[in-house]
């Protein structure tokens, strides 16, 4: 019994150093939040912050480099987007394209707001 | 059954066909979107002009560095190829960047992308080295910059960094072909 006790506390102690390590990866909590934000494109349905892949942990350097010249946040988004496209981002922003994407929620919320007014207002009128 | 399909009334139907038409139209619209290729290629797009950005990258075989401009401006046009030792479809693309070198007008540069240069070295001494230029990426971030995925990627450039195709993944004889055509040989 003190033996397999002994062995679980072994256990934990291990899970412990393994996460003072982690927390050893030296990215600021905007490269972090940047990372986030990014569509690791060689990657399906994670982002750069997820990812560790090649391209993403080349996308975290570059990332890097890019905020040590000074650029800022949406300037390191439009960078990208104007080599990768749009998918690269997870916010795809109002443009021409995605007008309908923002525009249609609120039609449905409007739609559905007149259906539940109109049928309160014919039940009272009955 | 037929006490049941009084309920249906006209309006019903009507209603319950729009309901299904709108359900078809939301099923195609998305099924449409998911099997859109998402590889963007800005070159196709809109005819617009892009052009491959001017970097400073060191040599594989000596430690000085050159521009990248400075290569391309060499010949009328350049192919610039990202490859890796521990790509496995480097390997059979090398022989299609060979086949490439008898025409005049072309000059193939090779980017060396996250590599070890013990490796790379053994590589093109192995398979042949297809390169007129060796560069190096050692991390990746030069290769982001020219807006390329990964390994590999082959871009056709002009005397103005101009891009005129850009192949993503291995090299195949249709590319091989659009190649020849662009550059008239």
């Amino acid at each position: 019994m003190i033996k397999k006790k002994f062995i679980i506390l072994v256990f934990l102690f291990i899970n412990i150093f393994g996460n003072c390590y982690s927390e050893n990866k030296p990215y600021s909590k905007l490269e972090n939040e940047i990372a986030k934000n990014l569509r690791c494109l060689i990657c399906q349905g994670q982002s750069i912050y997820d990812s560790n892949s090649e391209f993403a942990l080349s996308m975290r350097v570059y990332i890097k480099d890019q905020i040590n010249n000074g650029y800022s946040e949406s300037q390191i988004y439009n960078m990208l987007v104007k080599k990768y496209g749009q998918w690269i981002v997870y916010d795809p922003g109002y443009s021409k394209k995605t007008f309908l994407l923002w525009f249609i929620p609120i039609l449905f919320f409007l739609l559905g707001g007149a259906i539940i007014y109109l049928r309160i207002y014919k039940s009272k009128k009955i | 059954m037929e006490v049941h399909l009084q309920f249906l009334t006209k309006k019903k139907i009507l209603i319950s066909f729009a309901l299904l038409a709108f359900l078809i139209f939301c099923f195609v619209t998305l099924n449409k979107a998911l099997n859109e290729n998402k590889i963007y290629s800005p070159i196709f797009k809109n005819e617009q002009v892009i052009y491959l950005p001017d970097l400073n990258l060191p040599k594989l075989f000596s430690s000085d560095e050159i521009l990248l401009g400075e290569v391309a401006k060499y010949k009328e046009f350049s192919l610039v190829n990202i490859w890796a030792s521990w790509c496995v479809p480097c390997r059979d693309e090398n022989d299609f960047l060979k086949s490439l070198e008898n025409i005049s007008s072309l000059q193939t540069i090779g980017i060396n992308y996250k590599d070890k240069k013990k490796n790379s070295i053994k590589f093109l001494n192995d398979y042949g080295n297809p390169f007129k230029y060796n560069l190096v990426d050692y991390d990746g971030t030069a290769s982001i910059k020219l807006g390329a995925y990964g390994v590999p990627e082959t871009f056709l450039i002009n005397k103005n960094r101009k891009i005129l195709l850009k192949i993503i993944g291995p090299i195949n004889n249709d590319h091989i072909k659009r190649i020849r055509e662009i550059t008239n040989d």
